[in-house]
């Protein structure tokens, strides 16, 4: 189902950017975008790979060929050149799109919760799992087999098979 | 007539389900031999009834029926037969009936092959079985009916989507069904064991081939998922943690996780309740997954055609479902004794990593994905959650988890000795940092990605190597010992070593990517990464469906030609879509991927051009991975107790407890 749907919803994008049909997909990066200095344009990239495209699905403007993606690579370019750091470049974006177009969530406010997630996680289960190995190694030998005399009879039969 | 058959059919098997989700269940409980032998008969019915009704819509499709709607809205007399078939499952309501479909095959293939389990559990997995059956019964005869007619039929259909018109796509659904499904299975048989009140070691081993199966099946999918995505969508991007992939990728993390714990069950009656735990979860992922994809909630950004009925009537089967199985996990988690004692350093522990590590990147993965729905929800922050979060924050387990996997693998049941595993491993792990300090050696960006990326893959890979051999004994012919091992020794190998390939592949990839964005005119050449590339032509051809704008693209290394691509931008008149198919030239170590894109105004054409290390290491250790499983599948301990008609014949003798 993944793909068939997110193909579905590619092509229902794909079809309300060009709403005119046009001759083919256009590329991302066009090659007139592309800036003379390679470590500025290596810059961009980076950027547009972080910010997402706000019609697009989950796409960031690096990946995505819809006009407003490209208006915002060129606008990422724009300031670049016009000597901001990488930070102000994002924070004049950010200021103009909201945080929505930051594909990495922000680490402020309730974020804290998703970044945390996954190393709270991490900690709990592993408290538990600690105490879980402990006790297992603690416990003595169970004397007998739960088993009745027939089930075992039954379980050897099939593990002999 | 035949849609009428069909859609008659259906009804059927929503009554036979609704039936064989009570009576074995009563049968079962009042020790009735007749209610609970009446699974069996359904089981087969049921799966008879819904294949029928799935060939009258193939039928309809193949025989291009518009006055069936389904058929209008997704295929086109023009279409290739092939895709003709494969438009059954291309859309919703056809990817529903294929997907009850899969919940009958898989009812029936208990039915068949279940000859050895107790007739009470035999009964109970069945009638559960059955629940599922008349939940996705229910949703599709109230909320997506594939057999609904047209008023007045128009005189051609609407053509399928033309991204799903191709072969790598046209099989990923059925695939991914069939894992998604398969975990329902173990939903079954684990929630049929709870009523029953028992867990032991046959249980684990009756349950862990359903897992197994569903994870390799959920493995083929995804990589054809992820296989169609790099070639089709036009810039090689393999992996988008994209939402609707997330809901393909949970049950999969957590079925790696089950099929692990199942063998713990199976041979050291340890972990039970976790392990039941965690097969009711992987369902409740796959339903959650199903929710996902088909509500359209977490892709609400434009308004695709949401179904707020759909929606809801999935979250309400899966909060049924899960609820009940939760419930009945909590009220009998007592019966469930731990019996094997272990000490910390043994392959239980190991296993409890593994447990650890695979569960809690499978939550990261789920806080992902509905973070942006509970921050809108809660603290009205409109925000995204894209691979960079992923990346970062998924990344990590997986590195632990392969640092750890090659010494697990060798660690011993109940006692283990650290240092004589890592004795015996550090041949591999010495070849293994030569192979990641020569990456960092040769490459020219600083990131450490790569280097580690092939270092993992290395120690897995060796790893792997060093436990098989490690198998054959210490003396005699161990050569003629290897081929003689079991396969579920071999399957453990492959997989992992699986595993590690597809590491490499995906740290390769990202770490050492080039591309080039530039004009060329007819003629010209361009150089990237020690390969010339030269547009030769670019002309017009007609395809059975579609129009083409093909180029013709020269790759030559070191003045010698490797060959010709022949990159397309197709047009799609019917469905009035563009796509694009990019030309790779496949090798080992790595893939060179055009793409022809617009005419420019001074009379080039922009084109594309990436150079992709390491890419098809990514699908390799797919296979390998699936390969493993399939291995394990097939051991014989499987074989003989699945198949035995022996055994049914003996437990038909014993009355029912």
């Amino acid at each position: 189902m993944t793909g068939t749907l997110r193909a579905l919803l590619a092509a229902l994008v794909l079809s309300m950017v060009f709403a005119a049909p046009l001759a083919g997909p256009a590329l991302a990066v066009q090659p007139d975008e592309v800036l003379e200095d390679p470590a500025l344009e290596s810059r961009a990239r980076d950027i547009s790979a972080g910010l997402r495209c706000l019609v697009c699905r989950n796409e960031s403007i690096d990946d995505s060929n819809a006009e407003l993606a490209r208006d915002m690579r060129l606008l990422v370019r724009e300031r670049l050149v016009a000597g901001d750091s990488d930070e102000e470049v994002v924070d004049f974006i950010v200021d103009r799109f909201g945080e929505y177009v930051l594909l990495q969530p922000s680490v402020t406010g309730s974020n804290l919760v998703l970044w945390l997630a996954g190393p709270v996680m991490l900690l709990l289960g592993g408290a538990i799992g600690w105490s879980y190995l402990r006790r297992r190694g603690r416990a003595g030998e169970t004397p007998a087999d739960a088993l009745s005399e027939a089930e075992a009879d039954r379980l050897r039969e099939i593990m002999k098979e | 007539m035949i849609t009428e058959l069909g859609h008659f059919a259906l009804v059927l098997a929503f009554l036979v389900a609704c039936v064989q989700a009570v009576v074995p269940l009563i049968g079962a409980h009042r020790r009735w031999p007749g209610w609970m032998a009446f699974a069996e008969p359904a089981a087969n019915m049921q799966f008879l009834l819904t294949a029928l009704s799935f060939a009258a819509l193939t039928y309809a499709f193949v025989t291009s029926d518009f006055s069936l709607k389904l058929v209008t809205l997704n295929s086109h007399s023009a279409k290739p037969m092939l895709y003709k078939i494969t438009g059954v499952w291309g859309n919703h309501e056809g990817s529903m009936l294929l997907w009850v479909l899969i919940v009958t095959l898989f009812g029936a293939f208990a039915a068949w092959f279940g000859g050895n389990l107790p007739p009470t559990l035999k009964a109970r997995v069945l009638a559960v079985q059955g629940m599922i059956g008349v939940a996705f019964f229910a949703f599709i005869l109230f909320t997506s009916n594939p057999f609904l007619r047209m008023a007045v039929p128009p005189f051609d259909g609407q053509d399928l989507n033309p991204l799903l018109q191709d072969p790598g796509l046209a099989f990923h659904p059925p695939f991914l069904y069939l894992g998604y499904v398969g975990l329902s299975m173990t939903f079954s048989f684990a929630v049929a064991a709870l009523i029953e009140g028992r867990i032991d070691a046959a249980w684990g081993r009756w349950v862990r081939p359903y897992t197994l199966a569903a994870w390799v099946f959920l493995t083929i999918g995804i990589g054809l998922g992820s296989w169609w995505a790099y070639y089709e969508l036009g810039w090689g991007g393999f992996w988008f943690w994209d939402p609707v992939e997330n809901a393909s990728f949970m049950p999969w993390l957590i079925a790696a996780a089950l099929l692990h714990s199942a063998i713990v069950v199976e041979k050291r009656e340890s972990m039970k309740s976790w392990t039941v735990l965690l097969a009711i979860i992987a369902f409740g992922f796959s339903m959650v997954g199903a929710f996902i994809t088909r509500s359209g909630v977490l892709t609400s950004v434009h308004a695709f055609a949401t179904d707020p009925e759909r929606g809801m009537f999935l979250l309400l089967i899966t909060a049924v479902f899960m609820l009940g199985g939760l419930t009945l996990f909590a009220a009998r988690a007592n019966m469930m004794q731990a019996k094997g004692v272990f000490s910390l350093v043994s392959r239980e522990s190991a296993l409890v990593v593994n447990n650890i590590l695979l569960g809690v990147a499978a939550f990261v993965v789920f806080v992902g994905t509905i973070w942006p729905l509970v921050s809108e929800m809660l603290f009205d922050r409109k925000l995204s959650v894209g691979a960079p979060f992923f990346n970062m924050a998924f990344t990590p387990f997986m590195v632990v988890l392969g640092l750890v996997l090659p010494l697990g693998a060798m660690l011993p049941w109940k006692r283990g000795n650290l240092r004589r595993v890592a004795g015996s491993l550090r041949y591999a792990f010495v070849l293994a940092l030569a192979v990641g300090a020569l990456a960092w050696a040769m490459q020219s960006g600083r990131s450490a990605l790569g280097p580690v990326g092939l270092f993992l893959g290395a120690w897995l890979v060796s790893g792997a190597a060093v436990d098989l051999w490690g198998r054959t004994g210490r003396s005699g012919n161990r050569l003629s010992r290897l081929g003689r091992l079991p396969r579920a020794d071999w399957g453990k190998a492959v997989a992992h070593a699986g595993l590690g390939v597809t590491m490499a592949g995906v740290a390769g990839l990202m770490a050492w990517e080039t591309e080039d964005i530039r004009v060329l005119q007819v003629g010209e050449s361009l150089e990237l990464s020690g390969y010339e590339l030269t547009l030769l032509d670019v002309r017009e051809i007609d395809g059975p469906n579609y129009d083409s704008t093909q180029g013709v693209v020269r790759l030559v290394r070191d003045g010698k030609e490797i060959s010709t691509l022949y990159p397309e931008k197709r047009f799609y008149p019917v469905a009035k879509m563009p796509t694009t198919e990019a030309a790779i030239d496949i090798g080992f170590w790595r893939d060179v991927y055009v793409v022809v894109g617009d005419p420019q105004d001074n009379g080039g054409w922009a084109v594309r051009t990436y150079y992709k290390p390491l890419a098809n290491w990514i699908w390799g250790g797919s296979i390998l991975m699936a390969l493993g499983g399939a291995l394990s599948l097939s051991d014989r301990r499987y074989r003989v107790a699945a198949g035995a008609n022996k055994a049914r014949a003996v437990s038909g003798g014993v009355p029912a407890e």
